[in-house]
């Protein structure tokens, strides 16, 4: 690492990129340890970000800052969890690794990823703060984490400004690739409108038709476009919306948004809440009778969901999911990714473990088909769209909106007495390919800026 | 904006009842330890976690939801207690921030080491066998458990008036609020007394955690909503008034309950305003006496 060599630079209050731009260009001799290979690389493009700032060393840098404490924490844990999986299988190129990044040997073009923690607190000022430290004081190649939208709209912004890649992990709101959406940022996920798209169908299937729905919704970007999405697909199938109860994220007590829901006369409740929210909702909706008169629907269905209401309360239950560990039962990634995980945590994976797992391998693999760090040049490798096979199937970018094309699997909690052992909570009931449930490019109002 | 229909109305009139006490009896702990040490103690929402953790190993070993309570108040007095004894007795004589500093580190140290033993992941407590289901109150329904905890809260509520009003010890603790020094200059031990007011606070928010886990989720972090709402009540009812935190907990209950009736999202910006105004009016809160601090 070079720390020492910036923090000798702003001694002096000389200017990072200006000086970035004399050392990458004259001062050979300040990049012994990189070698000859780097010396190329660096003076083959312009700087730009931390480009050639973070890759002079042996070591990139990667920022991680999820939520370990506040509602989503658990997530947040869960996706620490699988960047270690990911990062450990690059830096030692393993077969898993290349099977994601056909060019990868060890590490990414032969540096190890070296990573830093830090605690989003799930808040986007928190967020913006940790992640500017990622940037300025370790020159972090790439950033990465989020479980909600909101975290993950206020980080995309500061990176793309800092022109430094930024992947969010969880991020459930249609403005993340849409309105918000960032020339730096790539989504990996599902979200809103592709959940609700895939669920709308089979939930009439099964409940009937003219059905009364009641939404309990976290009040911000994520709650809204899930809202948003369920109303628009289940009013263009003829069902109605009774009343829509928006809860602050972080609520511990939901007895004044039920009884609302109660006396609505809806037939169908739809729980939009997540992590610790959705838990404690959900419990006390079953407490005030609801789950009694009413079906419960979870559009976006958290990780860790099931482990924490029981089974009991879950059977029937519909809702969609980034990833189930039963796929492993057909995919050989995705039980090499499942069977690993399990060996090493003593557990299977929740779905945050999995994106972030894949976000960071899509990242190794585009890195290495550019043959670059510059940021720019791995922007680009992104946007050509190539078709990528991963353990959910062929996948692809959409260059227009920076979206994963990617399959949405509709899941319903099984009856107790039919799961095989004590994870064994869902039937995946439906896998609806990427292109089915994609927006159109304009819907949500992508306008991409430019890389440079 | 539509009239609210009339079992509407009272179903909300009533839970802003139910969620009221419950925030009263967690204030109450808060309120009588800074009336009497002064000390506003930052760790009390960490205790009601504690109470809610200790009840959950209690209902582990012995399956019985009264060992739990009884194990959730326990565990939050013994926790109390050291803290007392070891850290914030020496933090009486010390300016106001030093106690906030401190009683808000030992908050977050008390957090973290739950997490590291139990995880993140939220802990199940059923509702017990007895409290499932829900009761008809003329015209609306309303869930057993919710209803059983409104009656243990408000048993706990008149034991600690009874203990306050109607003990010599209560006595000694109402004039120390009062006058420390004078009950001091009396020849009675203060501190003795203090240890005394801080393991009944401490029990309190443990009683409170362990009754309220079973409608929350049970984290590490499940006491920093309540402490927040805590301080709204005790400002609203006045700061180190018990009577105050029974009134100011069931009137922010009401806030709550009622502006969530016409607009959802807005029902704890209220609470807020509620108590912004009320500052701007009467600073020293309902029953507060002014000036004192």
């Amino acid at each position: 690492m070079n720390n020492d060599d910036d923090k000798k630079n702003q001694k002096s209050g000389m200017y990072r990129r200006d000086f970035l731009k004399l050392s990458a260009g004259v001062t050979g001799g300040m990049m012994l340890s990189g070698g000859l290979s780097q010396l190329a690389q660096a003076a083959d493009y312009p700087a730009i970000g931390n480009y050639p700032a973070g890759i002079k060393g042996s070591s990139v840098f990667m920022g991680i800052a999820v939520p370990r404490t506040g509602p989503y924490s658990a997530q947040g844990e869960d996706e620490i969890k699988g960047y270690l999986l990911a990062i450990d299988h690059i830096n030692k190129g393993t077969a898993l690794a290349r099977a994601y990044s056909p060019h990868s040997r060890k590490g990414l073009l032969g540096k190890k990823i070296e990573y830093g923690i830090a605690d989003n607190q799930t808040k986007p000022n928190v967020a913006v703060q940790a992640i500017s430290k990622f940037i300025g004081d370790n020159k972090a190649m790439m950033v990465t984490g989020s479980v909600s939208s909101a975290v993950a709209i206020a980080a995309g912004k500061l990176c793309d400004r800092e022109r430094t890649l930024y992947l969010p992990t969880i991020s459930g709101s249609n403005a993340t690739t849409g309105k918000d959406c960032q020339r730096y940022s790539f989504r990996a996920c599902h979200f809103a409108y592709t959940s609700a798209k895939a669920l709308a169908p089979v939930i009439k299937n099964a409940l009937g038709a003219g059905k009364k729905v009641a939404y309990l919704t976290p009040d911000y970007t994520y709650g809204h476009s899930v809202y948003n999405s369920m109303k628009q697909f289940t009013e263009a199938q003829g069902w109605s919306t009774a009343t829509n109860q928006l809860a602050p994220l972080g609520t511990s007590d939901f007895s004044t948004y039920l009884l609302n829901i109660a006396n609505s006369g809806a037939d169908v409740l739809v729980n939009i809440a997540f992590g610790r929210d959705a838990v404690i909702s959900t419990k006390q909706a079953k407490q005030f009778g609801l789950l009694d008169k009413m079906t419960l629907v979870m559009p976006y269905m958290a990780p860790f969901f099931a482990d924490e209401v029981g089974a009991d309360m879950l059977q029937g239950v519909y809702g969609t999911t980034e990833y189930w560990w039963t796929l492993a039962e057909h995919n050989h990634l995705a039980k090499a990714f499942v069977s690993d995980f399990e060996k090493r945590n003593g557990r299977k994976p929740g779905w945050s473990a999995h994106v972030a797992f894949l976000q960071t391998m899509l990242w190794a693999r585009a890195v290495e088909s550019a043959h670059t760090f510059h940021p720019p040049t791995v922007v680009a490798e992104y946007e050509k769209g190539n078709k990528i096979t991963t353990d959910i199937g062929d996948v692809h970018w959409r260059a227009e909106d920076h979206q994963l094309v990617r399959p949405v699997y509709v899941i319903r909690g099984k009856k107790p007495a039919a799961m095989r052992n004590k994870a064994d909570f869902y039937d995946i009931v439906d896998s609806v390919p990427g292109k089915d449930v994609m927006p159109p490019i304009e819907l949500f109002g992508c306008k991409l800026g430019s890389a440079t | 904006m539509s009239m609210p229909s009339l079992p509407l109305f009272l179903s909300q009139l009533f839970n802003g009842l139910a969620t009221g006490l419950l925030l009263s009896l967690i204030s109450a702990g808060l309120t009588i330890i800074y009336g009497t040490l002064g000390v506003l103690n930052l760790a009390h929402g960490a205790l009601f976690m504690v109470g809610a953790y200790a009840g959950f190993m209690a209902l582990q070993w012995t399956g019985s939801f009264a060992a739990a309570i009884v194990g959730g108040m326990l565990g939050a007095l013994f926790v109390g207690l050291i803290m007392e004894r070891v850290i914030v007795r020496f933090f009486y004589q010390r300016p106001p921030e030093d106690q906030i500093l401190v009683t808000f580190g030992i908050g977050i140290v008390i957090t973290e080491l739950v997490r590291l033993s139990f995880g993140g992941i939220a802990k199940p407590i059923p509702v017990p066998s007895w409290g499932e289901g829900v009761t008809k109150l003329g015209l609306f329904f309303y869930p057993n458990y919710r209803i059983e905890m409104m009656v243990f809260v408000a048993a706990a509520l008149l034991l600690l008036y009874l203990l306050l009003y109607r003990t010599r010890i209560g006595m000694i603790v109402r004039a120390g609020i009062e006058d420390s020094l004078m009950v001091n200059m009396l020849g009675i031990n203060v501190y003795r007394v203090f240890l005394l007011v801080f393991g009944i606070g401490a029990m309190t928010a443990g009683f409170a955690g362990i009754v309220t886990a079973p409608i929350l989720a049970v984290t590490p972090d499940m006491g920093e909503v309540f402490l927040v709402q805590c301080f709204v009540v005790i400002v609203i009812g006045g700061v180190g008034s018990f009577p105050g935190a029974i009134i100011g907990g069931i009137i922010a209950g009401e806030i709550v309950s009622m502006t969530s009736m016409f607009s959802p999202a807005y029902s704890q910006v209220m609470l807020f305003a509620v108590m912004a105004v009320l500052l701007a009016v009467r600073p020293q809160g309902l029953f507060g006496i002014e000036g004192r601090e």
